[in-house]
């Protein structure tokens, strides 16, 4: 019973302090789970609050956040402004990652395998079913391609990265806008699905004549080869964090009310056609207020100390003319 | 005597009623906890049910009987157009397949152990079955997807495709491009998932045949093969037929390892080296960022496993009932 008491007290005399850490707590996107996890760790060490994320997929973190289970909601689709309103919710992108389309072909190295956005469409519509077929020679007149069947690879979960790569092939192909165009989930017409992002690099690593899209930092961890792409410039861009930060910048963020851009197919001679931003959701008016403030600090020392800590994990962190919209948005929207 | 008696009629009445009612309260608190035990069963059951059916509902109204025979599964479409086709047919192909070679190796195993293994021998083997049983579902899943399955794609396949290319029929079954992922493939993996089911519980009942049956027909020369065909399967064909469905009902839902291994296609191919879904893998990939009537669907899908399980373990409730019927004649 002393203990307790004790307990008790202790816990009394910090709140009253206001010293008190409440326990941030957050859930959604499985994509962003590896950095929002380290910079919880470094802020933990920081400061001593802790943060608790549950990387549940992002239409579960959706859920979770309008329940006003958790601080945050993260999401890698974002909201459209009018839902946003309905549920008295702020969102804002928080960090990027970049999704490559990576092959198995012998003799072939990475970034020298040339692919544009409708060829891309044509493979995975199932139109283009050889590697030498005219097409993709066309763009690639100096490699010689073999001539066996292309084996395509996706993922089989829902997900925030098949929702970005679906949503650049509807932009850049017309036929796929109206096959199939663009979600979580969609109905593939060709290919076998692998599950989670290790599951397509898995997959293309051992299959021979391979091709899949995973997020870049799948690629590079598995040593797979990406291709380069041609962008909405007509440039050949490789996958770098520059190219990835150039889709991010040139994207036009002020116009956007809650911040809903998808950043595929940005303008820009450098830009990275298939760049994704994953968002944070958080209501206005929060009901738990102490943990809501300290979750904006967190988000705010994130991206003031955090960059070098995404880019370490393959991730780019948000441009700076970005951040500084961001912190706009939180001083004129959340509410203390 | 007397004297007993007389203590007894002394004590008597008061304390032999009492006693009575102490039993009589005991055994009907029992009855009362067991009956509760036993109902919530089907309480918990319906409540399932109950949730299913809500949660379905929107589905079912927009699609109604023809998701069962709609093949298009297009969640993205606007609206999304749903059909339980695929994974209906995948659920019973992987389940099938997987039972076609799961009964003869179980009961291979299960005669062996029980008619001709060593002693020293049969100890390791029925401990390497009760092993498999315990392997979590996910590791069945990687080892398929790690191992298996590049095995199959570039050995077992190839080899099968061009044994029965341009074979009518079992040509377009084994047809290819050769595959990590595909219906086979899970199938083989649910057919060694399921083993232990079925061998250990052939194995229990085979060891209920009364000896003196199986020595009375080797007394009269049967072989050993003509035992258990005659003898030790006749006797013992209820419970293995019990082994038989538990495996099934296993077959029939396992989630994780399917949703590795299985490449999740809705289209239905006629080749079992194709990619392939199956309802509980289909659930498990979409349902966490699903939403609306896509959701509902997925729900729907699962209201579908519920009713196909029931109807396979009621199916198997009537073969026992009949069977039972016919040896009491």
């Amino acid at each position: 019973m002393n203990f307790l008491r004790t307990i008790v007290a202790a816990g009394l005399v910090a709140a009253s302090t206001s010293a008190f850490a409440a326990d941030i707590t957050g859930a959604g996107a499985t994509f962003p789970f590896p950095i929002y996890s380290k910079w919880a760790d470094a802020y933990k060490k920081e400061t001593g609050n802790g943060l608790n994320y549950q990387s549940i997929g992002s239409g579960a973190g959706i859920k979770q956040i309008q329940a006003k289970t958790v601080t945050f909601g993260a999401t890698d689709a974002p909201l459209k402004h009018e839902t946003l309103e309905k549920d008295g919710l702020v969102q804002w992108p928080m960090v990027m990652g970049a999704i490559v389309p990576v092959v198995n072909l012998e003799g072939i190295k990475p970034g020298e395998l040339v692919l544009s956005g409708e060829v891309l469409g044509d493979i995975y519509l199932g139109k283009i079913k050889k590697w030498d077929d005219a097409a993709i020679a066309k763009l690639n007149p100096k490699l010689k391609l073999p001539g066996d069947a292309i084996t395509v690879v996706r993922r089989s979960d829902g997900s925030g990265t098949t929702f970005n790569f679906t949503d650049y092939l509807s932009k850049s192909s017309a036929d796929w806008k109206a096959k199939v165009g663009t979600g979580t989930a969609v109905e593939w017409p060709t290919g076998v699905g692998a599950k989670g992002n290790e599951g397509v690099a898995g997959n293309v690593g051992q299959t021979k004549n391979a091709i899949g899209y995973v997020e870049y930092a799948y690629a590079k961890q598995n040593k797979l080869t990406h291709a380069a792409m041609i962008n909405k410039a007509g440039k050949t861009v490789q996958p770098t964090i520059e190219s990835f930060q150039a889709a991010a910048s040139n994207a036009d963020w002020a116009k956007a009310p809650g911040y809903y851009v998808i950043l595929t197919d940005q303008p820009g001679e450098a830009s990275w056609p298939i760049t994704a931003a994953t968002f944070i959701l958080m209501h206005k008016a929060a009901t738990d207020k102490a943990a809501s403030q300290e979750a904006i600090k967190f988000f705010k020392w994130s991206f003031e100390k955090g960059g070098k800590m995404a880019e370490e994990l393959d991730y780019i962190p948000m441009p700076e003319s970005v951040v500084k919209l961001i912190e706009k948005t939180w001083s004129a929207e959340i509410k203390s | 005597m007397a004297v007993e008696s007389d203590v007894m009629d002394a004590a008597g009445p008061y304390d032999r009623a009492r006693a009575l009612s102490a039993f009589k309260l005991g055994d009907v608190t029992f009855y009362w906890i067991t009956r509760a035990c036993a109902i919530s069963v089907l309480l918990i059951l319906g409540g399932i049910i109950i949730s299913l059916i809500v949660g379905a509902w929107p589905a079912i109204r927009e699609y109604g009987a023809a998701f069962l025979w709609t093949q298009r599964w297009a969640p993205s479409a606007d609206p999304p157009v749903l059909g339980a086709l695929g994974p209906i047919y995948g659920t019973l192909i992987t389940s099938v397949i997987a039972m076609m070679i799961a009964i003869p190796v179980g009961l291979g195993i299960a005669i062996f152990l029980t008619e001709i293994c060593p002693i020293w021998l049969r100890r390791p083997i029925g401990l390497a079955v009760e092993l498999l049983a315990g392997i979590p579902s996910i590791i069945y899943g990687m080892w398929g997807f790690f191992v298996l399955g590049p095995f199959l794609a570039n050995t077992f396949q190839p080899f099968m495709i061009s044994v029965f290319d341009g074979v009518p029929v079992l040509g377009t079954i084994f047809a290819g491009p050769p595959s990590y992922l595909s219906l086979f493939n899970a199938a083989l993996i649910l057919a060694i998932m399921v083993l232990p089911f079925i061998t250990s519980i052939s194995v229990d009942v085979f060891k209920t045949v009364p000896p003196v049956l199986k020595e009375a027909a080797y007394g009269v020369g049967c072989t050993t093969w003509e035992v258990v065909r005659n003898v030790v399967i006749p006797y013992t064909r209820v419970g293995v037929i019990g082994g038989i469905m538990l495996a099934l009902g296993r077959a029939l839902g396992e989630t994780m390892a399917v949703t590795f291994i299985i490449g999740n296609s809705f289209k239905i191919q006629s080749s079992i080296f194709a990619p392939g879904t199956t309802i509980s893998a289909a659930i498990a990939s979409e349902f966490a960022e699903s939403d609306g009537l896509h959701q509902s669907g997925l729900i729907l899908l699962g209201l579908l496993l519920f009713v196909l399980t029931f109807f396979v373990l009621a199916a198997a409730r009537l073969m026992l009932m009949r069977l039972e019927k016919k040896a009491g004649n």
